[in-house]
């Protein structure tokens, strides 16, 4: 049916396939090359930490390491069960003092602060705090706690982290509370509720998963800290109860600390105590912020 | 009407339908009050910790600001036998590690977002190494130090020997590396602020408008001349404020720094001799200092907490402006 019609003309159609001839493309070819290579020599050290930490540490990790003391100079064997317990025992304090202070304060800022200026400048305090050199924690917590009760202890170490806490666990708490879908605080309303039943019995638990997230966050950050309890919490060869009492007064082992001593050492005993002590560690936190991502995943979303 | 207690034909009604018409009850008023002023004074204590922080450094400094003045900033020497103080070689420390350090882990930072963020890799392994990512950033900066110690130093001496040797007339190279120095300090700090700077831009990178690549594509545009032309400029600001974030975290890093920069009270610019830096000489100073070192010491802090803080407000400000930016375009998107 077209037979009677002129033949269309050939189009000059440009060459639409890419080819690493033409110098544009070549460019990008190179950049994506360039990238990738920079990622992988990036992940280099990043792959060489985790190696170490399994070699060195692996070698010398054993039960003992648990259940025993830290070896003196030239001793053999020992362990860090009494840094695991201070480090849990000062997260422990940490946690009670910031958690509660943390979700209320991110209730006030989610909810009841509105555009406030009181919820501005709270706000940027926490952010402040966020990114506050972990060491000036300390500073603050030896000021503050150890020259006025006069001595080191774990509570004085359990301030210093709860100082570095309190923020994450608040900024990721308003976070949450924030993402409550706006339907489920209206049926409350709705129903008669109180702001504070609303709060308590609709909008927390509905965040519940998102707030689980950042107090362990802020956990497994508070557990490896070690510059906050340098000077609050110093360190101990003995376990937190001993000679049959609690001695929470007085200094505190922990096992970053317990990393630091360690890696300075010239017997080599302690130095392997150290890597081991790393491997724990590093165990522990990825354990938790594992769990916090798996939390996050149940976050109900508006 | 009839009263709210019966119904129309006087029967009583459901206590409960009696609870709604009243209100809530007392004992709900006093919870709710009382809730409410618990939110409210948490909140209020977040600003009284922080006014805290500040008196207590702020405060236990004066004895040593008030001797020492502006010459403890600007002052090499630390005798404290003398009773002389000043920061000078710290401050410089402090800023040169922290800046050798965001060289690196900008570079690589940003190119590793814009790897995880370019649609380079499957959503599901972009979403994998976002988390790896997360998890290194978890890191306790304890173990970077050791790792610093027993693997970095090891590895950089050789390298560091034949630089000096051939050339050390670079003032960069002028000393040879003994052990412990400002390199590997620096080396290992941007290892530890790289994760924060990628994820940030990546937050950054991924907040670029699809239509604006979609427009670069349409126009005939390859991957890296989008990526250059416009996805990168449109996402700077983000990227200035990860670099600026970034910055702050590698200012008040403590403990690989304590462990690995020399802790030597010296003005130099070679990579290879020991240094020393704020943080670092709070660490080590600190739980040795006699009553005159501790007002010094906290003067110190006092500086270091005044760099800190400036450096995070201005990377939040950006960052706070990069959403306002955008926020419009993002909206009407969704």
């Amino acid at each position: 049916m077209s037979s009677g019609e002129p033949p269309l003309p050939p189009i000059d159609l440009p060459r639409l396939e890419r080819s690493l001839r033409h110098p544009r493309s070549l460019l990008s070819a190179l950049l994506s090359l360039m990238t990738g290579l920079a990622t992988l020599v990036a992940c280099i050290p990043l792959f060489s930490v985790l190696l170490m930490l399994l070699y060195r540490g692996g070698r010398s990790l054993s039960l003992a390491s648990f259940t025993e003391l830290p070896p003196a100079a030239l001793q053999a064997g020992g362990g860090f069960g009494n840094a695991i317990v201070g480090t849990a025992l000062m997260v422990a304090i940490a946690a009670v003092l910031s958690v509660p202070m943390g979700i209320l304060a991110a209730v006030f800022l989610a909810l009841l602060g509105g555009d406030s200026k009181l919820a501005w400048a709270v706000r940027l305090t926490a952010k402040t705090l966020a990114g506050f050199p972990s060491i000036l924690a300390g500073v603050f917590a030896y000021a503050a706690v150890v020259t006025t009760f006069g001595g080191y202890s774990a509570p004085a170490g359990g301030v210093a982290l709860a100082v570095l806490m309190l923020p994450i666990v608040m900024l990721t708490a308003e976070q949450a509370i924030r993402m409550v879908p706006t339907r489920m605080k209206e049926a409350a309303v709705g129903m008669g509720c109180t702001p504070s039943q609303v709060v308590c019995k609709v909008v927390l638990p509905t965040a519940m998963p998102g707030i689980l997230t950042g107090v362990m966050l802020a956990v497994a950050r508070a557990a490896g800290e070690t510059a906050p309890l340098l000077f609050t919490a110093l360190f101990s060869n003995y376990w937190v109860v001993h000679d049959g009492e609690l001695r929470w007064l007085e200094p505190t082992a922990s096992l970053a600390v317990l990393i630091y001593n360690f890696s300075g050492s010239p017997f080599d005993n302690q130095v392997e105590q150290a890597w081991a002590a790393a491997l724990v560690l590093v165990l522990l936190v990825l354990v938790v912020n594992v769990t916090a991502q798996a939390f996050s995943r149940k976050q109900i979303r508006d | 009407m009839a009263s709210p207690l019966t119904s129309a034909d006087s029967r009583p009604v459901d206590p409960i339908v009696v609870g709604i018409h009243s209100g809530p009850r007392r004992s709900e008023t006093i919870f709710d009050r009382s809730f409410r002023g618990l939110c409210y004074g948490s909140a209020l204590l977040t600003l009284v910790l922080m006014a805290g922080i500040v008196y207590q450094i702020g405060y236990r400094a004066l004895p040593a600001v008030e001797r020492c003045g502006w010459g403890f900033i600007t002052s090499t020497r630390w005798d404290p036998a003398a009773e002389e103080f000043g920061v000078l070689p710290e401050i410089w420390g402090t800023f040169y590690s922290s800046i050798i350090a965001l060289g690196l882990a900008g570079f690589f930072g940003i190119s590793i977002a814009v790897l995880l963020s370019q649609d380079f890799l499957p959503p599901r392994v972009e979403g994998f190494f976002k988390h790896v990512i997360e998890l290194l950033a978890a890191i306790p900066s304890v173990v970077y130090g050791l790792w610093g110690i027993f693997v970095v130093i090891p590895w950089l001496r050789p390298i560091a020997g034949w630089l000096h040797e051939y050339l050390g007339w670079i003032p960069l190279f002028g000393t040879s590396l003994s052990g412990p120095g400002l390199l590997p300090a620096s080396l290992v700090l941007a290892i530890m602020i790289l994760p924060t700077v990628s994820a940030i831009s990546r937050d950054a990178l991924k907040a670029v408008p699809i239509r604006l690549k979609e427009a670069a594509f349409g126009l005939g545009a390859t991957r890296w001349e989008t990526i250059l032309g416009v996805t990168l400029p449109t996402a700077s600001r983000g990227l200035f404020g990860a670099l600026v974030l970034g910055f702050g975290r590698a200012l008040g890093e403590t403990m690989a720094l304590a462990m690995l920069v020399g802790n030597s009270n010296q003005l130099s610019i070679s990579l290879f001799s020991p240094a020393n830096t704020l943080a670092a000489l709070l660490a080590n100073q600190f739980p040795e200092a006699g009553e005159r070192e501790e007002p010094v010491l906290l003067y110190a802090a006092l500086v270091l907490m005044a760099m800190t803080i400036a450096v995070n407000l201005i990377g939040a400000i950006i960052l706070q402006q990069t959403s306002a930016r955008f926020g419009g375009v993002l909206d009407e998107q969704r």
